[in-house]
């Protein structure tokens, strides 16, 4: 009996059928694949991507070198130096992200006080040389002062989570 | 005994004790911050309430002695509801700046704040502000917003270091930790103040901003620069000293540590550390490799071991150097025929030698010192020269005991003294032998009196005493006195290694000649460990003149100094904490540490230079690979307690010499910043009052008769030399007398620590 109900299934090519049916189905489905890079996903204000560090509206930098993020951070990436600032403010000398280490969970962003470092929504860099993905103090700021309107967007939106 | 029971576990506890305390005896937390083991109950932070019962409300566990059948409980709703209120309080007015606060990762307020307190704040109000206060180059007080009164620093000031420094003015909201003595707070003691700071209001200038603690790999070390032998927490971060802390120690330091040595790390630090080895060449300083220079050591001795004689070269240390440095140098300058090896720079008497039994010391423990009921100290600069153990001794004075001193100088001890002789230092021995006397007729009056009346008595000598020209003398009748009243008799020792130096064999022996010896009659060649001649001798004038005439004088030294004026080589070496080795504390208390971080540059810790330089010499025995073999040739299986020994032949009292009439003579002091080679470098102690411009000190009488007035510029003059300072007038000094410092860049030209010596205007 059972052979009998094979040998009908594969004569009338019932399994193709039923195949061709799931393709068809997505073929005249909505696409959900992304060309990138002529387009993109979208994304969420929590996205964590390279990291910047912000300045005050008066061009302030925001870090005061407590040092959290560094303690915080569990793939040892960051390093900093402190010193006192002529004007007796505490400040960083250095501050390092080696993004080769970095694992991007976000544990400095959400341990800094002053929300000075943050994780922009920028995923599209690279580097051809081994250093080129070691962020100094400077290529840090630089990324704020590019990124600072969309960041402070994404932290306002943020805001009434935390 | 009393029993109680705190959070249902019994103790058994002693009447008097408090809540606290026993809780802790039982290892049960209390929350606390105005407590403190070593300081007097305040009970004004309220954090330690607990509930007790029976009583109607939680009560301070610091201020509540126990009663028996007591039942505490630390954990209970009420007790646990007046926690969280109490902390709720301080944070009122605690700003939130934990990011950008040192105290930040070690702070007693945060501690308490994530186990007692609430999650969020309810005060959205203004939170008051306490202008920052500058205390000094020490201890900052820039940000005195922190402060939650509980009055550590107040007490600590007052009871400990003895002088109410920091006061707490104003009241209620308003009331602030403050200095009205003076602008600074000048003790020697006060970096304490910083430890003791539960919050980050008073932290540590040097260190400020310096780096977190998390962050600090800690290494255990002992300090060098006197001879108590604290223990110190050296913080280090990529190499470097960043900070240093006590290690507690009941029977050392407690849980304190002298300004001296918290802050003399800084001067590991400082521009003028010699880095590379340097030789001489045709007057120029050449930096050279390390073996060119330890050669050109080696052949100079050797040849003028060879030619001249090795008699005709001199070793000298300080008593700062580790046992291992001393027992190597001694062990090569025999090595190679020359038994003129000393570590004693500043002493001028050494009629004892030979006939001391054993090594000085202090006779006794240095917690026997603290429970003395009477104390004779011959000599000493005490507060100045040894911090810590004069703090132990205020504190027995506070609790009834009583304090004489027999001195050249009155300088404020901060304690009250029951007597004081305060003589021209010629008249130091005949002031002693009356005592002597005194006591031998039961006088019951005077210093005599007061030692005869007591149980526990304590016979001191200075380093005053230990430098005199008739220090035997001293020491003989200071003996006398000790051994009449049944007391106990020592020496309060110099430096780290004042006892370790002896144990090191570093002393020569009946051909050899001592220190002063050595430069009285010079040598051709000289080897300097750890040494600058100008400013460690008992008299610098003949130390720098030999120095001159000298050949060759191969100086091993951390930092570049005079030195470069009249050696031929310099050898860098790794100072304290850069190396491993050996102390040997006044109570004979033997010590090994470890060094904390590498050496700077091409330094390397001294007795391995100085084991190559034995291996080039061909001394018989230098093949050790580690400075604990070192050790265990030097002391290893030695029954230390039976080499110490203070007993001397007490024929040296034999005559007494009378005080001379005409002429001025001097006192000096070796200031407490001044002490050592890296002390001398230490930037904040620099910075600090005691480190000022050393000043002649006069009578105003004798000020009078010269007809200078205070402040002006006088020349002081001294053998060949003389200097221009400025003359201060102190009408606590005998008359007769001048006092200028020693071991200070300014007074290096004059002559002899003792003696006599001229002012005149300038």
């Amino acid at each position: 009996m059972k052979n009998l109900i094979n040998f009908f299934k594969s004569f009338l090519l019932l399994e193709l059928l039923k195949g061709m049916t799931v393709t068809g189905k997505y073929f005249f489905a909505r696409h959900i694949t992304i060309e990138y890079p002529e387009e993109k996903t979208p994304q969420s204000f929590r996205f964590r991507g390279l990291h910047a560090q912000r300045r005050y509206p008066n061009g302030e930098e925001r870090c005061i070198a407590c040092k959290l993020c560094e303690a915080v951070c569990p793939a040892m990436a960051i390093k900093i130096e402190v010193a006192e600032r002529a004007d007796g403010s505490r400040r960083t000398t250095q501050y390092d992200i080696d993004l080769t280490k970095c694992i991007f969970c976000g544990f400095c962003e959400e341990s800094c006080p002053v929300d000075a470092i943050v994780e922009t929504r920028v995923y599209e860099y690279h580097g051809e040389n081994r250093g080129d993905l070691y962020y100094t103090k400077e290529m840090l700021l630089a990324n704020g002062a590019n990124h600072e309107a969309q960041i402070a967007l994404d932290r306002a939106a943020d805001a009434k989570y935390r | 005994m009393i029993n109680i029971e705190i959070d249902g576990i019994k103790i058994q506890t002693e009447n008097g004790a408090t809540v606290i305390e026993a809780a802790h005896l039982a290892g049960i937390a209390i929350p606390h911050f105005c407590y403190h083991k070593k300081l007097s109950i305040a009970a004004n932070c309220r954090m330690c309430l607990v509930q007790v019962e029976k009583a109607p409300k939680p009560l301070p566990a610091c201020a509540t002695p126990v009663a028996e059948g007591m039942k505490v409980f630390t954990h209970s709703e009420q007790a646990v509801k007046a926690q969280k209120g109490v902390m709720e309080f301080l944070l009122v007015n605690h700003p939130l700046d934990c990011p950008i606060c040192d105290q930040g990762g070690e702070c007693m307020l945060q501690d308490m704040s994530v186990g007692y307190g609430g999650g969020n704040s309810r005060y959205h109000e203004e939170k008051r502000v306490v202008l920052g206060k500058d205390l000094g180059p020490l201890v900052s007080a820039e940000e005195m917003s922190r402060c939650i009164n509980c009055t550590r620093c107040v007490r600590f000031l007052q009871e400990v270091a003895g002088q109410m420094e920091l006061g707490q003015a104003f009241r209620g909201e308003h009331a602030e930790v403050m200095s009205f003595v003076s602008g600074t707070i000048n003790s020697e003691l006060s970096g304490n103040v910083i430890d003791l700071c539960p919050v980050g209001a008073l932290t540590s200038k040097p260190f400020r901003y310096k780096a977190r603690s998390w962050e600090l790999s800690r290494r255990r070390s002992v300090s060098a620069h006197d001879s108590l032998g604290s223990g110190l927490a050296v913080h280090t971060k990529n190499n470097r000293v960043l900070r240093v802390l006590p290690i507690e120690n009941e029977a050392i330091n407690e849980c304190w540590l002298s300004d001296k040595d918290r802050f003399a790390y800084e001067g590991l630090n400082s521009s003028e550390r010699l880095t590379k080895p340097m030789i001489k060449k045709d007057g120029q300083w050449q930096e050279v490799p390390w073996q060119v220079a330890l050669e050109f050591a080696a052949n100079g001795m050797r040849h003028l071991a060879n030619g001249a004689g090795a008699e005709q070269i001199g070793a000298l240390a300080t008593a700062n150097s580790t046992l291992e440095e001393l027992y190597l140098l001694q062990k090569m300058m025999r090595g190679i025929g020359s038994d003129n090896v000393d570590f004693r720079l500043r002493q001028s008497d050494f009629s004892t030698d030979g006939k001391q039994q054993g090594a000085p010391w202090l006779g006794m423990s240095i917690a026997d010192v603290g429970q003395a009921d009477r104390l004779l100290i011959v000599g000493s600069f005490l507060r100045k020269d040894h911090p810590v153990l004069a703090a132990r001794i205020r504190r027995a004075v506070r609790k009834g005991a009583q304090a004489n001193i027999i001195h050249s100088a009155d300088d404020d001890l901060l304690m009250p003294l029951a007597n004081k002789a305060i003589v021209a230092p010629d008249a130091i021995v005949e002031t002693l032998a009356q005592i002597a006397k005194a006591v031998a007729a039961k006088q019951t009056d005077g210093i005599a009196g007061s030692l005869s009346s007591g149980q526990r008595v304590v016979v001191l000598l200075g380093n005053f005493a230990q430098q005199h020209p008739q220090a035997a003398q001293i020491q003989a009748l200071a003996q006398q006195i000790a051994a009449a009243t049944n007391g106990k008799f020592g020496f309060l020792g110099e430096a780290a290694n004042s006892v370790g130096g002896y144990l090191a064999q570093a002393t020569p022996s009946a051909k050899g000649l001592n220190a002063a010896s050595m430069l009285a009659a010079p040598r051709k060649a000289y080897l300097l460990l750890n040494v600058e001649a100008e400013l460690d001798c008992a008299n610098p004038q003949q130390a720098i003149a030999a120095m001159q005439a000298a050949d060759l004088v191969i100086a091993l030294s951390a930092y570049k100094h005079h030195a470069t004026e009249y050696a031929d080589v310099l050898l860098p070496i790794a100072p304290y904490l850069e190396t491993s080795g050996t102390f040997v504390s006044c109570e004979g208390r033997v010590q090994s540490f470890k060094g904390a971080v590498k050496p700077q540059g091409e330094a390397r810790p001294a007795w391995k230079v100085l084991r190559v330089l034995g291996n080039l010499l061909k001394v018989e025995g230098f093949e050790f690979d580690s400075s604990e073999a070192v050790r265990d040739e030097a002391i290893g299986g030695m029954d230390i307690a039976a080499k110490l020994n203070n007993a001397s032949p007490a024929t040296a009292q034999s005559a007494i010499p009378t005080p001379q009439s005409s002429g001025l003579q001097r006192v000096s002091d070796v200031p407490i910043y001044a002490t050592d080679a890296v002390v001398r470098r230490s930037a904040p102690l620099q910075a600090t009052a005691d480190a000022a411009l050393p000043q002649v000190w006069l009578h105003s009488d004798e000020l009078k008769k010269l007809g200078v007035q205070a402040g002006e510029t006088v020349n002081v003059s001294q053998g060949q030399g003389s200097v221009k300072l400025l003359a201060a007038a102190d009408d606590k000094l005998p008359k007769g007398v001048v006092r200028v410092a020693t071991g200070h860049a300014a007074t290096a030209a004059l002559g002899a620590m003792f003696g006599t010596i001229s002012v005149e205007r300038a």
